[in-house]
C-alpha cells in the first residue's frame, strides 16, 4: 500500500474507534454495571456465529447500496441526501409488482421487481438532477424535499393498494417472491440445535457486490465515468473541454437514483418478512448510505467493507438490549458510532498536516503552486 | 552576517529531488531574486522557508541564529511573510477583513477593528497604495488583490517578505507599480526574496539574485555586475536567444472570419457593451496579436469565439461555415484550439493525471476510447510521446498528479495538447505566463512552426515585448473595440501604447 493508501486506512479506522469510545461514553453514564458487557456485544456479536455473520452480510446489502449512490454521486460533484426517497421509492414499486404480478414466474418476477426499483429511483433521482441543470437549485434543498415527498406519497400508495389492516403495514410478500439464498442459507447457520436455524442472507449481497465493482468499472474505465470525474474536479474545465454539464448532473443523480432504488427492492425482498410500515419519518438507509460512503473515502469497493463494517457494528448494538438497555438509548448509541464515521475526511486531512513530511516523501497530491 | 540562512536544504517528493543541497543566503534590506526553470524548486524552497514543507534535510538560521519552521505561524513569529502565486483571500470578506483574518484584536470577543483600520490605512498611504479597504475582495482586480496580499504581511510587521512569481498575473502597468513598492519597501528595511522568470525586472530591482537549476544551487551574482544573457545561460545551461528571428509570412486563406461581433456587459459590470461591434479575420500562416492593456475585452472576445460565453449578435466563421450557435465540442471538432488564460480554472483538471489531461477534448474519440472504454494503453503512450516532445518535467511522468507539478510544466501540458491535436487555429491566450526563458523560446518557435506549416494563429498576450516579436500583424482593442490594425514592423512601442491607452485610434475597415 502505498503512502496515501495509509493514510486512508489508518483514518477510517481511528474514526471508528473514536465513534466506539464515545458510544462508551454513553452506556457509562446510563448504567455503568452494564457498559462493558453491553460494548463487548456491539464489538463481538456479529462474529459469534456464521449465523451471525450472515446476518450482518443482509444487513450490508441495503447500505452498501446507497453508499454507493451516495459515493457515485460526490465523485461526480454532487452531494445526493436524496438517496432515502430514491430508497424508498424503489421499495414500495418492488414490493408492488411481488405482490401484484404473481402472473409471472417467480424468477422473472423477481428481476421485474428489482429492475423497476431502479428505473422508479433513477426517475426520482432525475428530479433533483433536472432542477440543478436546469434552474440551478442546489440538490442538497431538492433531496431534501424530494424524500419528504416520496415518503408520504409512498406512505399513501401503501394504504391505498397493498395495505394489510391487520398489521398496519403493507402486506406480506409472497414467499416465491423473496430473492433465492443461493445455497449461501447453508453456510450462515446456527452450527448446533435441531433446527439448524440459518442467516436470512441471500443473493442481495452477491448483487450489491458485483454492482460495486460495477461501479468501480464504470468510474475508473469508461469515458463516461471520466466525463463525470472531470465535471466534479472542475467544472469550467470540463466545459472547456465541451463536456455537458447539464446531461451529466441528469445522468449522475439518475445512476445514483436507480441504486438507491434497488437498495430498497433488495431490502425488502430479503426473506425476513419485512414489510414497509406507514411511519412520518424518512428511510434512515439513505443517511447511513452518506456514512457508508465516506467510511469507504467513496471508493465502491472500500464501501463494500464499509457496509459490513458499519452492519456488523449495528448488528451488535442491537443486540445490547438483552442487557436492559433501551431501544431508544440503543440507537442513540448506534447512531453516534455510525454518523461519527462521516467525519472520516476531517481525520484524513488531520493525519496528512500532522504526519506530512516526517516521513521520507511528500504525499504527491498537496501543494502545486506554481 | 544573514538575515536568513537557508543550509544544505534537500527536499525530495516521489521521484524527484526538488532541492538538492541548496545553500540561499538573504541580507538584511537586500532584493533577492531567485531564478530558474521551471520546475528547477523555487516554490519549493520558498514554501520550506514559509514552513509549508518540511525538508529532509538541512538547517535554517535567522540572524546566525537555528530557527525551526514547522508551519506558516512558525514563519510569521519569525517575521517571515509570503505572498504566494495563487492568491490565498477570503472572496466574500472586505479588504480590510481579509487584512486582519487570524491576528483580529479582540476585546472581551468582540472584534475591535478601528485600530486595525487605521494601521491598515496608515500602511496603505505610506506605499502608496489607492485601494478601498472596504470592498470586498472578489470586486477587486487581480493586482489589488495582489496589494491585500502585500498588505496583509506588513500589517503583521513580517521584515523578510517572500514574492512567489507576483508578477505573473499582472498587467505591465502593475508591475511598473509593484517593482516600486519592493524598492520602498527594501529601503525601509524589508529584506525581499523575490521569484520571477523575467530578467528585466531582475535587473530593474534586484540586488543579487540566485539561480537553480534542476534542484541545485548554480550560483548567486550581483546584478550589477551581469546582464541578461548571461543569467540565462546560467539558467538553462545554454545560450538562448531572447529574440526571435523568423521569416516573412506566407499568408493564405482566410480561416477565422469574424463579423460585427457585439456583447452586452454582464449585470455586475459597468453596462458597457464588453465587446463593440468587433469584426476581423485570420489567416492560414499569420500570427495575429490582439494587444491591449487587461480588461479591455480580450477575455471576453476568446470566450465568445470558443463557445465559453454566448453573444449577442455578430457571425462567426470557421473555413466559412458560420460556427456562431455552435456548442463548444463543434468547434473543437472545426479546428479550434484553445491555451486559455486561466489553466487552473479552464485548462486542467488538477486532480486528474497528466496523461489524463491530454485527452481532455479527444477521450471520446476511437483513438483513446473503444465501446465506451478508456483505452489505457494507447492514453499512456500518447502522454509519454508528448512528454518526450515538449520536455514536460514531473515526479512520476504521465501518472503525475497535475496539481503536484510545477506552474510552468503545467503550462506545457496544455500546449502539448492542443498542438498535438493539429488544429487549424489556434488561439493562444497569454500562453508564456509563468514560463521560464528557455520554455518561452520554445512556445515561441512552437507557435512559429504552426504559422509556417500553414495555421492560423490568434494571439491574445498583455506583454509589448512578446506581441512585437512574434505577431505579424497586431489589433489594438481599448474598451471592447478594435482600435488599430497595424503591422508590427512599422509601429512603434509608443505608438502601441498610444493606441492601448486609447490615446490614439484608427478607423479599423474590415470588407
Ligand atoms: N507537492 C508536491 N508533490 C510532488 N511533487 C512536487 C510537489 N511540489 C512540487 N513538486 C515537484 O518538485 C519539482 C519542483 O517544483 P517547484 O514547484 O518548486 O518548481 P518551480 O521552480 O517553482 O517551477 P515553476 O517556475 O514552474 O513554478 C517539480 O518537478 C514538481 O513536479
Ligand atoms: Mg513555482
Amino acid at each position: 500500500m502505498n503512502r496515501d493508501g495509509i493514510f486512508n486506512f489508518l483514518s477510517s479506522i481511528i474514526v471508528i474507534i473514536a465513534g466506539l469510545l464515545i458510544g462508551f461514553i454513553i452506556l457509562l453514564i446510563s448504567d455503568a454495571g452494564q457498559a462493558i458487557p453491553a460494548f463487548m456485544t456491539i464489538l463481538t456479536f456479529g462474529a459469534t456465529s456464521m449465523r451471525n455473520v450472515g446476518d450482518v452480510l443482509l444487513l450490508a446489502t441495503p447500505i452498501i447500496l446507497t453508499g454507493l449512490s451516495v459515493a457515485f454521486a460526490f465523485r461526480t460533484g454532487l452531494f445526493n441526501i436524496g438517496a432515502s426517497g430514491q430508497f424508498t421509492f424503489g421499495a414500495f414499486v418492488a414490493i408492488y409488482i411481488s405482490i401484484e404480478f404473481t402472473f409471472l414466474p417467480p424468477p422473472v418476477r423477481i428481476l421485474t421487481s428489482i429492475l423497476a426499483a431502479a428505473v422508479v429511483g433513477a426517475l426520482w433521482g432525475a428530479i433533483p438532477g433536472m432542477l440543478k441543470a436546469y434552474r440551478n437549485v442546489h440538490e442538497v434543498i431538492s433531496c431534501i424535499m424530494t424524500n419528504y415527498v416520496a415518503m408520504f406519497f409512498v406512505n399513501f400508495m401503501i394504504i391505498s393498494f397493498i395495505f394489510d389492516q391487520g398489521r398496519g403495514t403493507s402486506q406480506a410478500l409472497p414467499s416465491d417472491s423473496n430473492l433465492p439464498s443461493a445455497g449461501l442459507g447453508y453456510i450462515f447457520r446456527e452450527p448446533f440445535g435441531a433446527a439448524y436455524r440459518s442467516s436470512h442472507v441471500n443473493i442481495g449481497i452477491i448483487i450489491a457486490i458485483l454492482i460495486a465493482i460495477l461501479v468501480y468499472i464504470i468510474l475508473e474505465k469508461t469515458t463516461f465515468g471520466y466525463e463525470l470525474k472531470a465535471c466534479g474536479f472542475n467544472k469550467s474545465a470540463a466545459k472547456y473541454a465541451g463536456i455537458n454539464e447539464n446531461r451529466n448532473i441528469i445522468t449522475s443523480m439518475m445512476f445514483c437514483g436507480a441504486l438507491a432504488g434497488i437498495g430498497g427492492a433488495l431490502n425488502y425482498m430479503n426473506g425476513t418478512g419485512l414489510s414497509m410500515s406507514i411511519i412520518d419519518s424518512l428511510a434512515t438507509e439513505g443517511f447511513t448510505g452518506i456514512s457508508v460512503a465516506f467510511l469507504g473515502l467513496n471508493h465502491p469497493i472500500g464501501i463494500i467493507f464499509s457496509g459490513i463494517l458499519v452492519s456488523y457494528l449495528y448488528l451488535g448494538g442491537a443486540r445490547m438490549q438483552v442487557f436492559g438497555f433501551s431501544i431508544e438509548l440503543v440507537e442513540i448509541v448506534i447512531s453516534v458510532i455510525i454518523y461519527f464515521c462521516a467525519f472520516v475526511f476531517l481525520v484524513k486531512s488531520f493525519l496528512g498536516k500532522t504526519l506530512r513530511g516526517q516521513g521520507k516523501k511528500e504525499s504527491s497530491k498537496e501543494g502545486g503552486e506554481a | 552576517m544573514y538575515i536568513i540562512e537557508m543550509r544544505n536544504i534537500t527536499k525530495e517528493f516521489p521521484g524527484i529531488i526538488a532541492n538538492d543541497d541548496i545553500t540561499l543566503q538573504l541580507k538584511r534590506n537586500e532584493i533577492h531574486a531567485l531564478l530558474g526553470e521551471n520546475g528547477a524548486g523555487k516554490s519549493t524552497l520558498m514554501s520550506v522557508l514559509f514552513g509549508l514543507y518540511k525538508p529532509e534535510k538541512g538547517r535554517i538560521f535567522k540572524n546566525d541564529e537555528e530557527v525551526n519552521i514547522t508551519g506558516p505561524g512558525d514563519a510569521n513569529l519569525l517575521g517571515i511573510g509570503m505572498v504566494h502565486q495563487h492568491f490565498k483571500l477570503v472572496h466574500n470578506f472586505t479588504v480590510l477583513e481579509n487584512i486582519v483574518l487570524g491576528v483580529e484584536t479582540t476585546k472581551s470577543g468582540i472584534l475591535q477593528m478601528k485600530e486595525a483600520r487605521e494601521k491598515v490605512l496608515a500602511l496603505s498611504k505610506r506605499y502608496g497604495f489607492d485601494i478601498d479597504i472596504d470592498k470586498e475582495v472578489r470586486h477587486i482586480s487581480v493586482g489589488m488583490q495582489q496589494r491585500v496580499e502585500i498588505l496583509k504581511m506588513l500589517y503583521r510587521d513580517n521584515e523578510i517578505l517572500i514574492f512567489d512569481e507576483p508578477t505573473a498575473v499582472l498587467t505591465p502597468q502593475e508591475i511598473e507599480a509593484l517593482m516600486k513598492t519592493m524598492k520602498n519597501m527594501a529601503a525601509e528595511g524589508k529584506s525581499i526574496l523575490f521569484i520571477t522568470h523575467k530578467l528585466d525586472e531582475i535587473m530593474q530591482v534586484a540586488d543579487r539574485c540566485s539561480v537553480l537549476r534542476k534542484g541545485r544551487m548554480i550560483g548567486t551574482v550581483d546584478v550589477a555586475s551581469t546582464s541578461k544573457e548571461e543569467l540565462s545561460e546560467m539558467m538553462v545551461g545554454r545560450k538562448v536567444a531572447l529574440s526571435l528571428d523568423k521569416e516573412e509570412a506566407r499568408v493564405g486563406e482566410t480561416i477565422l472570419k469574424v463579423r460585427n461581433l457585439c456583447q452586452q456587459g454582464t449585470k455586475y459590470g459597468s453596462g458597457k457593451n464588453k465587446l463593440k461591434d468587433i469584426s476581423f479575420d485570420v489567416k492560414a500562416g499569420e500570427i495575429l496579436c490582439i494587444a491591449g492593456i487587461e480588461g479591455n475585452g480580450q477575455t471576453d472576445l476568446v470566450y465568445a469565439l470558443t463557445g465559453l460565453e454566448g453573444i449577442d449578435s455578430g457571425e462567426i466563421f470557421m473555413e466559412g461555415n458560420s460556427i456562431t450557435k455552435a456548442k463548444i465540442r463543434q468547434r473543437t471538432e472545426s479546428g479550434i484550439a484553445h491555451i486559455p488564460e486561466d489553466r487552473h480554472k479552464h485548462g486542467l483538471v488538477l486532480n486528474y493525471s497528466l496523461a489524463y489531461n491530454t485527452i481532455l477534448q479527444t477521450y471520446y474519440t476511437s483513438a483513446f476510447q473503444k465501446n465506451g472504454f478508456l483505452r489505457r494503453p494507447t492514453i499512456m503512450e500518447h502522454a509519454k510521446n508528448l512528454i518526450n516532445r515538449f520536455d514536460i518535467r514531473s515526479g512520476q511522468g504521465e501518472e503525475t498528479i497535475t496539481r503536484s507539478m510545477s506552474g510552468g510544466n503545467q503550462q506545457k501540458i496544455i500546449l502539448a495538447r492542443e498542438i498535438d491535436r493539429d488544429p487549424k487555429l489556434l488561439i493562444a491566450v497569454q500562453p508564456t505566463r509563468g514560463l521560464d526563458v528557455g520554455a518561452i523560446e520554445y512556445i515561441h518557435k512552437q507557435l512559429l512552426a504552426q504559422r509556417d506549416s500553414g495555421k492560423a494563429v490568434l494571439l491574445i498576450s498583455l506583454e509589448l515585448e512578446e506581441v512585437m516579436n512574434v505577431s505579424d500583424r497586431i489589433l489594438v482593442m481599448y474598451e471592447g473595440e478594435i482600435v488599430a490594425d497595424v503591422d508590427p514592423k512599422q509601429v512603434t512601442f509608443q505608438e502601441l501604447g498610444l493606441y492601448m491607452s486609447g490615446a490614439k485610434r484608427d478607423e479599423v475597415v474590415v470588407v
